[in-house]
């Protein structure tokens, strides 16, 4: 959920040839041709910022899987998996299950009905102008730094795979990015996620299948990793008692409370580059299935990543230690140096590529959708003919991407104000989702009280981490553990305040919450169910209820 | 009804993503279709290195394989169930651009 930064061994260089190459230029070109090919579509400002509310549901819902799935998330979740074990799966199972389940059951209607083209301008429609400036400007901020940094992480691990230097990695993915997006639009950028989804798939299943092979099956592996780290390191729960010690530095109440309700229900309710991908669906089933839809993926995802990170934990025992030159970042490289041949290897060498595009496209694709419509168009330049808001949107995201290109030069020199940047940004999601969770659910939330909630909350969350944890007021035993009692402070800060400041200032007009609050629904929005919609597998409830029984049946083998 | 709803509904009557959009099948289809065959014949020619390395499994030949049925999937998927292309909306025939 929040990438850091990543440095890699030498060492790791990959012994790739003409095949690999050839698989790599392949998908470059197809990259570039659905831009081209999706540009006769781009009419109409909707089109270029959310493909014009009609794609079908498997497509926004495997987007949306795969603008979480970028690079960074990838190497960082191997990475979890080397150094903590099987925990990892916490941030998949009740880390993303429960939220994204919630995202399509609940709260999709108020966000789909209400027509609202970004997570910030439904802010400007339940609370006023000030919530909505504040979560523009610093979503459009920290999009632009996330896609900088994602950026920045791709050069090094171009750099130490395949030996490019970090200004060409940086400037070459810069442009192909800059050239789909600003002629296709979302559109483009949703096609491409949608295709590196299934080559990433393509990338780590055989790398999974091989890993696990070469240190004689699951078996073989929670052996040696027994007799290696202990019980723990193979069970999700194992030491998570409070008071207990345990790598992950978290007890179950802080894991559940913090990470599996806070920290996961702010990411993926009201993170705009994930909520777009709904937001462009065809009809309100579709956008309500598009969560759904990613939840199945998701819940399996993590044994690619996990798997990995435990084979190279066996493979490399001192990996992540001050006895290694390996990082714990270097898990999935370091596997794809080991076992996979060319061919193959070039299908990997192209799925990291694409993550890392894709996670920096995801993000530059909603940065020009806020900046347009929710800064320049509401504060800026009012009421022009929609064609102009379109040619200004193209013109943001090339200015977009050169500021994230100049964003990941300014990273490599200063990594340690990036990864600050980072972690201050991190704590703005945190009360967003408090301030969601009233306004859509309690009327009387008034309009101030929406600004001053994510200002509270914020505040919180900073001032926990920052001086409670940082300055040894309380001890918590890691950062991760102290990420998620922050989340919790900031989410309990956020909620006080908007309570207090409610009860002393006016509600919004009930007329003017029509379809934004539960209880009541948006004007038109009683059109018929699309034909076929009312199948038993396209049933939402089914669908999100299915996901979670299968991730909590996921949980039962590592939980005795 | 409220402005926003207005403006997105005129923008939606207008749009030309359903009508234009080309159809995503085609490029998994191709892409795979085509990385398929590349790899299944790089696991037909395998090299005994290739094969040590990988441990004794012909793994471009399995995936490539793979990849091969996954690709011809979503071209029959597409070519059995196309899209239904909605009919064009007003702004369509008033031309381009408007």
């Amino acid at each position: 959920m929040q990438s850091p930064t990543y440095y890699l061994a030498e060492g790791l260089r990959l012994p790739t040839n003409g095949l690999d190459y050839t698989i790599l230029a392949i998908y470059f070109i197809v990259v570039l041709g659905i831009g081209f090919a999706a540009r006769a579509s781009v009419k109409t400002s909707l089109d270029f910022f959310l493909s014009g509310r009609s794609l079908p549901a498997w497509v926004t819902g495997l987007a949306f899987v795969a603008a979480n799935l970028g690079a960074t998330e990838i190497l960082g979740m191997a990475a979890t998996g080397a150094q903590y074990g099987v925990a990892v799966v916490h941030w998949y199972w009740i880390g993303a299950i429960p939220a994204m389940v919630f995202l399509g059951l609940v709260m999709m209607p108020f966000y789909y009905g209400s027509k609202v083209r970004s997570v910030p301008e439904f802010l400007l429609q339940r609370f006023d102008k000030s919530a909505h400036l504040l979560s523009s400007v610093l979503f459009a901020f920290a999009a632009i730094l996330i896609a900088g940094v994602n950026l920045y992480a791709l050069s090094i691990v171009v750099e130490a795979l395949l030996g490019w230097p970090q200004w060409v990695s940086i400037v070459v993915a810069g442009f192909f990015v800059l050239a789909y997006i600003t002629v296709g639009g979302l559109s483009s950028a949703i096609y491409n996620e949608v295709l590196q989804f299934f080559v990433i798939l393509a990338a780590l299943i055989p790398l999974t299948v091989l890993g696990l092979k070469r240190v004689g099956g699951w078996d073989g592996l929670s052996d040696s990793l027994t007799a290696s780290k202990g019980e723990n390191f193979l069970s999700a729960w194992g030491g998570t008692g409070i008071g207990d010690a345990n790598p992950l530095g978290a007890n179950w109440l802080t894991i559940i409370l913090g990470l599996g309700f806070v920290l996961s229900f702010g990411y993926w309710t009201t993170n705009f580059a994930e909520v777009q991908r709904a937001l462009s669906a065809k009809n309100l089933s579709a956008a309500k299935r598009t969560p759904l839809i990613a939840a199945f993926p998701k819940i399996f995802i993590v044994f690619l990543v996990m798997i990995p990170g435990l084979v190279a934990a066996v493979i490399v025992p001192k990996i992540g230690t001050a006895g290694s030159d390996l990082t714990y970042n270097d898990a999935i490289p370091l596997l794809m140096q080991e076992l996979l041949p060319n061919g193959v290897l070039g299908i990997a060498v192209t799925g990291l590529m694409a993550a890392f595009m894709a996670g920096m496209a995801a993000n530059v694709s909603s940065f020009n959708t806020v900046f347009t419509t929710d800064i320049w168009q509401k504060y800026v330049v009012k009421d022009r003919e929609d064609v102009y808001y379109l040619r200004f949107g193209r013109l943001i995201t090339a200015i977009g991407v050169l500021a994230s290109i100049g964003t990941a030069f300014i990273a490599a020199s200063f990594s340690n104000i990036m990864s600050y940047l980072q972690t201050l940004f991190s704590f703005f999601n945190v009360p967003m989702f408090v301030v969601f969770i009233i306004g859509m659910f309690w009327k009387r939330a008034s309009m101030k009280s929406g600004a001053w909630g994510l200002v509270a909350g914020t505040t919180a969350a900073m001032v926990n981490y920052f001086w409670i944890y940082k300055q040894g007021v309380i001890d918590i035993p890691s950062d991760q553990g102290a990420n998620f009692v922050s989340a919790i402070v900031g989410f309990v800060a956020g909620a006080v305040v908007m309570v207090a400041v409610t009860l002393f200032t006016a509600p919004k007009p009930e007329a003017e919450l029509a379809g934004l609050v539960y209880g009541t629904t948006s004007p038109g929005m009683a059109e018929p169910p699309a034909e076929g919609d009312d199948a038993w597998y396209r049933k939402p409830a089914l669908l999100g209820w299915g996901a979670i029984v299968i991730a909590a049946a996921c949980y039962i083998p590592y939980s005795f | 009804m409220s402005d926003l709803h207005k403006e997105v509904s005129e923008l939606e009557g207008r749009s030309a993503t359903a009508a234009r959009l080309f159809d995503i099948r085609l490029i998994i289809g191709g892409l795979f279709t085509l990385y398929g065959v590349i790899v299944t014949v790089a696991g037909i020619f395998v090299s005994d290195a290739d094969m040590k390395k990988a441990e004794d499994v012909n793994i471009n030949l399995w995936t490539g394989l793979a990849m091969l049925a996954l690709g011809l999937f979503f071209l029959g998927w597409m070519k059995l169930r196309p899209v239904e292309i909605p009919p064009p909306s007003a702004a369509d025939a008033a031309g381009p651009e408007k």
